[in-house]
Parts: C-alpha cells; structure tokens; sequence
C-alpha cells in the first residue's frame, strides 16, 4: 500500500487505534447503563469498565506505533474481497428470504470459486449444487441435523 | 495405580467395535480435513464438531480424540508438500521437510513425521494419563483465586511473552475479552453489550469465532493476495519407506523432541510453537551433519515432528485437570465438551471418570490408528492437495457456514460469522495473531467469575489474591512474563546503539 512519505504517519495503525478507541467507548457506556449490583465485590460492570480501559490503553499503544514504520499490506485485490462478501451476502441472503440451505450454498460456493479466479460460472453453479445438495442430504437425513428448509429441501 | 484400572475400564469401552468404528472415522476425517492447505488442527476441530452433535457424548468424544491427531497429521503433510504450514507450530516441519520433497524425499519425510508423531505421541499420551490424575489430586484443593492467577498467566503468554509484537499480541487478547463481555453474566443475569439483540444473550458461541477467524478470514485474505497461483505438490517420487540410516538419525530426534514437547505442552501457558523452535535448534547442535540443516535434514522433520505432537497432547493436561485451554484447538475442543455440558477441571474425574479415561484411552487407539492407516493412504492425501484451490475455498466456506447453521439456524448467526470474517482478514493483513482472540473469548468469562467468586468470599477485599501464595505466585509470574518482552526490547535496542 503506498503510503504518503511526507506525513511519516503508518495510517492502518492509527485507524485501528481509533477503532479501539471507539470500542473502549461503546464498552464504557454500556457498562455505565448496567442496573444490577452485586452485594458483595465486583458486579457485572467491573470486567466492563476493565476491557474497557485495557482497549483504550492499547489505542494509545497504537497511536504511538503509528509515528514509526508499520506493516506494508502490500498489494490487495479488492475485487476478489467483494466476491466473496457478495457470496456470503448470497447465503444470508438466501436464508433470509427463506430459499433454503442448499440454493444459498451454492451461491456461495460458485462466487467464492469467482473470487478465485474462476471464470465459468454455470459449471461452478452445478459443482456448488451437487456439493451442497450432498451435505444436506447427509447431514439433514443422516446425522438428522435441522439445516434451513426452502423450497427445495422440501422435495426430499 | 488407581489411574491403570480406570485407564484399562477405559480401554475396555473404547475398544468396543463400535467405538473404534468411530475412531477410524475421526482420523480419516480429520487427516482429509487437516490436509487441505490452510487448514490447521484449530479449524479442522471446529469444522468436525457438526458431525458430532447428534451423538453421544461417549462416541463423539473418541470421534474427537482421532479427529484432533488426524488434523495434526494432516497439516505436517500439507507442510512438508506443499510449503504452506497450516499453523505456527508447522512451520518448522516445512522448513527441513519441504526441502527433503524437493530432493525427491518427500516419502521418507512424511514417514518420519508420521512415525515420529507416533512415538512422541505415544509417550505424552502415557504422560497424560500418568499426570492427569496427580494434577486433578492438587487441582481441586485450588481456591477460585488460584484458578484467576492461572488464567493471567495463560492470557499474558497466549498474547504478549511469545509473540512477535506484543502490542498486537494483547490487542488481539483484548479482543477476545471484549467478544467474552457479550451476553447474560452467569452470577447476577445483567446483559453485557449485547444491544437488545435476543441472538446474542447467551454469548458469543467459540466454534462461530473460530470458523470466521480461520476460515473466511483465510479465503478473504487468500483471494485479496492473489495466492491463488498455480500450486501444485511436490509428487513423491521413489521410495516411501525410510532407509536404515533415516532411522537411525530419526530415533533420538523422536525422543527427544517428545521430551521437550510435553512438558512444555503441560504447563498452563501458550505458546505451542515453542517446543518445535527448541526442538529444530537442538537438533542443528547435536547433528553429526549440520551442513545438512536448510536443505533437507531429516532430523529437523523427526524432531520438531514429534516435539508438536508431544505438545499437543501435552496441552490436553490443563484443559482436562483445569479446565485451561492454552491454544485455540483446545479452546475449540473445549467449546466441544461444552456442547455436552461437560466441564473439563478437576471434577470432570470424578463425575464422568469412565468419559476422560475412554478419551485418553481413545487417544491411544486413534494414534495406533493414524500410523496404520495414513503410511498406506499417503497418496489419497496428496490427491486432496490437488483440488484447484477456487473449489477448495469454495467448499471450505460452504462447509464452515454450515456447521454454523446447523449449530444455530439464524440470520444474526451467519451476519456474526461473517463479521468474524472480515476482522479474521484484518488481523491476517496487519499481522495480528489470532489464537488469543479465541483463548480470550473461553477464558475471558471464566477469569471474570472466578475473580468475582474469591471477592464474595473475602467480602470484597481485593487482597485475597495476594494473601494466598498459589496466587500471589502466580500473579507475580504473569506480572514478569507480561513486562519482560517490553524490557528485552528496550535493552536489545540499548545495546545496539551502544554498537
């Protein structure tokens, strides 16, 4: 990742130091809001407000790494990141909308293939259908575990 | 004495043909899933745990005995094939033994390894069952502040003492904590952090941040580094068998390794790939060919080999006699007693003895196992290594996903998964080490109610911790193993200026 030279500044670092900046935030005021007290010693808040300030201990450990050279991330292919967010996002997808275990799964399984490098989508769409099929029937009728039903899995 | 009637009751149900059915099926699958590139023994484990779920806990946990040796094997294979370690503790295999496949030794490597995983594993497995039941003796007299010293100490080494940055080391501990805070607290009932959401009241489960972490997090950064390259395993060529002088330059490397790697394996802290680091180093000193070491040594396969085994077995000790898991495949093993409502610590003994003894003694059998089965079935293992790796990943994601289905059939569940995904990629990216993120979820919640057990008892006053000396001990242990990385540093780059 080429980095601005003159700013001197490893920006992921600094990033994630406010990140976690952030997260000791949200903790924090959760554990403010928290109504039960214990009796005696520590109540539920106490590990709170401990993580909480451990977090932001770190995030300024990270804005002080970030005034020195960091990790180069190197070249990164985004593309093949949203292939596979979108493969995921076809499974959720598929879940939600009730189409079933086997249909998302094979979303996934042909987008992530995309992902990599494939290019011969249908094929991969077959592949991913004849795998998942055979997991649920394996899992769903053999090990008798309860995998999202859609259309599909109704048939059998 | 006691110990070797349980051990044998213990072998007496294992041994029952159904059992054993199931121990074949645990190493046959866990060498098939450790194999795959990418795949470490902590993945191969949480991956596994949906087959398991519908069995009895008897049967599942000898499935689970062979599935966490067929990992281990697995993953010394892709190695020492492939070049790709599937974890820290394999990267000293791939050093020696990937360079012996290239020499055309590819068979004699794997033989080493597999057989040198035998010996050690062996050893430490009767190092198990000889110490376990000394521990559990010493363990139930342990006060809830005992247990919170043990946990710092394996928090402190987990994250920061044996990492390479100890900031991003107790970031990734941090973490771990956080995902722990999320849910119902067990002693008072306050939600912590869970923002209405009914899904995540009763936390964050330990296989779905595993599978995320490991698995999508690995495609995700796979595919963004264009690793995808055409890779293709070194083909074994010659002989698999190891010739006489292999074995009589494996042997001492095999017992040696064993014993530098189950006692370290035992003491209640992380730190797996130490043994195999120690272990290749005293091997260079020792060897009659040292000029051989970084071109093919076959005692730097046998001897870190067996040190790893020797150590995850060895590993097994705190998690059975405490409750302690020190790397995140025992944390997952542990996610899977749980799944059983079996809770490993010194009690485990008592209540379920004819459980833990089948399971050491599973143990046993499914090392036996391993040898017999996995020498002939070398080649299988290497046509696995074959599958184009957009399929691989592709069935990998189907797979992890739906083990988190079957375990739990919700949106939020899958949204979890995949934002365990993306911070698994994030991590990997900047070099941040997982394992504590995962040790720090399991261990997070258990440091939290012991501490607050020890304040109920001493009404509050937070100096119970030091009055006793187990924990004053231990605190102080964990104070220096926390500070000494910063003060190495410091002087490290002290001396260097001076030069």
């Amino acid at each position: 990742m080429p980095l601005p030279a003159s700013s001197g500044i490893h920006r992921p670092t600094l990033y994630i130091g406010l990140g976690l900046f952030a997260l000791a935030a949200v903790t924090w005021f959760d554990a403010r809001s928290m109504s039960i007290r214990a009796t005696y010693g520590m109540g539920a808040d106490a590990a709170s407000y401990f993580v909480a300030a451990f977090i932001a201990a770190l995030g300024v450990g990270h804005v002080f790494a970030a005034m020195k050279p960091g990790i180069d991330a190197g070249e990164t292919d985004w593309g093949a990141v949203m292939w596979i967010a979108l493969a995921m996002g076809g499974l959720v997808g598929s879940i939600w909308i009730g189409l079933g275990f086997i249909l998302g799964s094979t979303l996934l399984f042909a987008l992530t293939a995309r992902a990599f490098g494939r290019r011969a989508l249908p094929f991969d769409l077959a592949i991913g259908f004849g795998l998942s099929l055979m997991i649920f029937l394996l899992f769903n009728k053999l090990l008798k575990l309860s995998l999202p039903s859609g259309p599909l899995e109704r048939l059998f | 004495m006691d110990a070797l009637i349980q051990l044998f009751d213990g072998f007496a149900l294992a041994i029952a043909p159904m059992n054993l059915a199931f121990a074949a099926i645990g190493v046959l699958l866990g060498t098939a899933v450790g194999v795959l590139p990418g795949i470490g023994p902590a993945l191969t484990v949480a991956l596994l745990l949906p087959v398991t779920f519908k069995m009895d806990p008897g049967g599942s946990l000898i499935m689970f005995a062979g599935i966490y040796y067929g990992g281990m094997y697995g993953g010394s294979t892709t190695a020492i094939l492939l070049n790709t370690p599937g974890e820290a503790a394999s990267v000293v295999t791939a050093l020696e033994g990937n360079k012996m496949a290239r020499k055309g030794r590819g068979g004699p490597a794997l033989a080493t390894a597999a057989i040198g995983s035998f010996v050690a594993a062996l050893i430490a497995t009767a190092g198990l069952a000889f110490l376990a039941p000394i521990l559990v003796k010493i363990a139930v007299k342990f006060g809830p502040w005992d247990y919170f010293g043990l946990m710092l100490i394996a928090f402190v080494t987990v994250s920061a003492t044996f990492g390479s940055s100890p900031l991003r080391g107790l970031t990734s501990l941090a973490i771990g904590l956080w995902l722990g805070l999320i849910g119902i607290d067990q002693l008072t009932g306050q939600t912590r952090l869970a923002f209405g959401v009914p899904n995540l009241f009763d936390g964050i489960e330990v296989t779905t941040l595993a599978v995320g972490l490991f698995a999508i997090g690995e495609a995700l950064f796979v595919a963004s580094r264009h690793f995808y390259a055409p890779e293709k395993p070194i083909p074994i060529s010659g002989s698999i068998w190891m010739t006489r002088k292999d074995w009589a330059r494996s042997w001492k490397p095999w017992l040696r390794g064993a014993g530098i790697g189950f006692p370290i394996g035992a003491l209640p802290a992380g730190g797996a790939e130490i043994p195999t680091f120690l272990s290749y180093t005293t091997e260079r000193k020792l060897s009659k060919h040292p000029e051989e070491f970084g071109h093919g040594a076959i005692e730097g396969v046998a001897g870190p080999e067996a040190a790893n085994n020797a150590s995850a077995a060895g590993s097994l000790v705190p998690l059975l006699t405490l409750g302690l898991p020190t790397s995140a495949t025992a944390a997952v093993m542990l996610a899977g007693f749980q799944q059983y409502n079996i809770q490993p610590g010194p009690l485990l003994f008592v209540q379920h003895a004819d459980l833990v003894w089948a399971l050491i003694a599973s143990l046993f059998i499914a090392n036996v196992m391993l040898l017999v089965l996995n020498l002939p079935l070398v080649g299988l293992w290497v046509q696995l290594l074959k599958i184009p790796l957009p399929w691989l990943y592709g069935g990998i994601l189907v797979f992890a996903t739906m083990g988190t289905i079957a375990a739990n059939p919700s949106v939020v569940e899958l949204l979890v998964l995949s934002a365990f995904g993306a911070l698994g990629f994030i991590m990997r990216r900047y070099d941040y080490p997982i394992a504590p993120v995962v040790v720090g979820l399991i261990l997070g919640p258990m440091a939290d109610s012991q501490l607050r057990r020890a304040l109920q008892m001493s009404l509050g006053d937070p100096m119970v911790l030091l009055q006793h000396p187990g924990s004053a001990t231990m605190i102080v242990i964990a104070t220096v193993a926390l500070i000494a990385p910063f003060v190495f540093r410091g002087l490290a780059r002290f001396r260097a200026e001076e030069d």
